[in-house]
């Protein structure tokens, strides 16, 4: 059953998209460690870290996707998710501190020293345990999201209404996680990492690691939503990202499959958050702010929605251009990053992937009608061929 | 109140809803047997939808009881529930998936489990995959079926609707004006394939057009202001003077 479903996840685009990602997962740490620093192949070692932060980005977009592209659920508060998971990561990181710290407490990270902490709070017992904070790293986000789904999907809340609870819903924990009594740090967060799993963070050893672990992480989480989305359920998702209310009438709990595909999401974004952590070496209540999930909406738009190779692109494009962006003029990236969204939205509805495959199929389509020589009609072809509806429609009845 | 009603497929009895005071139903009610096919005619706003609304649960009455097969309780289930009894429902202005191929339409309604996790690990089995060729036959889209839905004619849409009907396999058809948009020869052929569905199972159709009813050779009844007006053959019906006022004399 899983074999013939793993089968059908594979077809060629996927593998194109897995044997580059697993082709730079080696090629990136081997060129950085091994090829002399004079090389015009050598990697430069702050490369890597920020490269690895993309693909954690990537990952965050597909996840976006799944739910965005192929449920119609447009979610502005995927950030959160990201930012749990990378949370539960950083505290695993703060407990391998141990009495290294600047008050050197052998069980309390600096800022509980600092805060007057008398002993660690309970939610923090077991993050000492990787396999413990990597549970948790899956568990507290996928958890969230199906408590949340639950209650809006149930509710039949759609639309423009959803978005604002999901944005509501980072909202609130951006505050929460600002507050020093929460024991997450407050407005610092958790930071001053030493090691992972025994290894020196800092080391470029690590670093390339993490780098190759992100690169996999992603192409597992890839194939994992080409199969969802090939499957009779991803087909059933479409179906109600279009017409809601009829698949009803066919019988499909909606809900159901609703927070199935949220859960399934956020427990992508979790992962992607708990690998983005210890390669940007930080994690605070920042990454919470509503406007970090409305970049990932960008992102996902700019690659083009419900193509799932669209948000790996758009994420990669929009950050790479933000590092370059910033690094010129700082203060225009906003706008840059809105007039990106404007355009995209008004010339390339379809984002990148999209627009390319849609030109791709009218240019075989149109060989083909040539070599037929019938009037057939120009707009059949394939389902790619169609942009995805308005993320606002009604659905149809 | 509830009493048995032997044999009938559904039975509604006194229904009543009204929206913001405006009386959609008034104490409608209507028999229908297995195999039956009848036809419900009215004017525009005699309450047919709602009362379709009802039975297939996206509206909930306020008065009456609404029964399926002698003893499910239909007012108390939601749509997904009711269609997975076995009624379908093809709505007036039809909803296909029009990002889906024909063939994908199809397979959607086939009736097979609507759970997550079998539509995570189906497998189309040759029964399915023959079940949908026939259909296809049967509504003729087999030359069009790896097209979108989108790109087919309205009447190819309607058929396509009535497809998935059949592949839902249900025991009740709800069908809301099935040739709105159809051709002549189209409807005719529509008339047939509908009396050939009902040999099977029931089906219940609402349309406005008299010689597509006059096709259909069935049981009439005509609504009006929410409850029955008339009910009985075409040419009963069309000859009560109160079916003349109220709706054909107009």
């Amino acid at each position: 059953m899983i074999t013939a479903w793993l089968i059908r996840a594979l077809d060629k685009k996927a593998i194109i998209v897995l044997a580059i990602l697993i082709a730079i997962a080696v090629l990136v740490p081997v060129s950085n460690l091994f090829v002399p620093a004079g090389s015009p192949l050598h990697l430069p070692d702050h490369f890597v870290p920020l490269f690895g932060k993309y693909l954690t980005y990537a990952m965050l977009a597909l996840a976006l996707d799944l739910i965005w592209g192929y449920a119609g659920i447009l979610s502005l508060g995927h950030g959160a998710f990201f930012a749990l998971g990378g949370y539960a990561m950083g505290m695993y990181l703060m407990r391998q501190i141990g009495d290294r710290g600047v008050y050197a407490n052998p069980v309390l990270p600096d800022f509980m020293v600092f805060l007057n902490y008398k002993e660690l709070p309970w939610f923090w017992s077991g993050f000492d345990m990787f396999w413990f904070a990597m549970l948790m790293v899956v568990l507290v986000p996928g958890v969230l999201a199906f408590v949340f789904g639950w209650l809006a999907f149930r509710s039949r809340v759609t639309g423009v209404y959803l978005s604002i609870i999901t944005q509501a819903m980072t909202y609130a924990l951006l505050l929460a996680f600002f507050r020093n009594d929460m024991g997450f740090g407050g407005n610092n967060g958790l930071t001053d990492f030493k090691d992972i799993l025994g290894f020196n963070i800092q080391a470029q050893t690590t670093r390339a690691a993490l780098f190759s672990t992100s690169a996999i992480a992603l192409a597992l989480a890839f194939l994992i939503c080409a199969g969802i989305v090939k499957s009779k359920l991803g087909k059933v998702m479409v179906a109600i990202r279009d017409a809601e209310s009829r698949t009803r009438f066919l019988g499909y709990r909606a809900d159901n499959y609703k927070v199935f595909a949220f859960v399934v999401s956020a427990v992508i974004a979790g992962i992607a958050g708990a690998l983005y952590v210890p390669q940007v070496g930080i994690i605070n209540p920042g990454e919470f702010e509503p406007a970090n999930s409305i970049e990932i909406v960008i992102w996902t738009a700019v690659g083009g929605r419900a193509t799932l190779v669209g948000p790996i692109i758009g994420a990669i494009l929009v950050n790479a251009g933000k590092s370059w962006f910033t690094g010129l003029l700082p203060e225009f990236w906003l706008f840059a990053l809105g007039g990106l969204f404007v355009f995209v939205t008004i010339f390339l509805p379809r984002g990148i992937v999209g627009t390319v495959v849609a030109g791709w199929n009218a240019l075989t389509l149109s060989r083909a009608s040539v070599k037929e020589e019938e009037g057939r009609n120009s707009r059949t072809g394939d389902p790619k061929d169609q942009p995805p509806p308005g993320e606002f429609a009604e659905p149809a009845e | 109140m509830t009493t048995e009603h032997p044999g009938t497929l559904l039975y509604l009895d006194g229904v009543s809803v009204s929206f913001d005071g405006f009386k959609a139903l008034n104490n409608l009610s209507l028999i229908v047997q297995p195999r039956e096919l009848q036809a419900i005619i009215g004017p525009n706003g005699a309450g047919k939808t709602t009362m379709m609304d009802i039975i297939t649960g996206k509206t909930r009455p306020d008065d009456g009881e609404v029964l399926f097969e002698d003893r499910i309780d239909l007012t108390r289930h939601d749509e997904s529930y009711i269609a997975e009894l076995g009624i379908g429902r093809k709505f007036q202005k039809p909803t296909v998936f029009e990002s889906h191929s024909v063939w994908d339409n199809l397979a959607l309604a086939l009736k097979k489990p609507r759970g997550v996790l079998a539509g995570l690990f189906y497998q189309p089995s040759a029964a399915d995959i023959a079940r949908i060729e026939e259909i296809l036959e049967t509504i003729r889209l087999t030359a069009r079926r790896d097209e979108l839905a989108a790109n087919l004619s309205h009447g190819q849409k309607q058929w396509l609707e009535i497809g998935m009907l059949l592949a839902q396999d249900p025991k009740l058809l709800l069908v809301d004006e099935p040739v709105a948009g159809m051709t002549d020869a189209e409807t005719i052929e529509t008339a047939k394939l509908l009396k050939e569905i009902s040999k099977t199972r029931s089906v219940i159709v609402v349309e406005h057009d008299m010689s597509f009813v006059r096709d259909l050779e069935c049981y009439v009844t005509c609504l009006a202001e929410g409850s029955v007006l008339a009910a009985g053959s075409l040419d009963q019906v069309s000859a009560d003077p109160k079916v003349i006022e109220s709706y054909l004399g107009r």
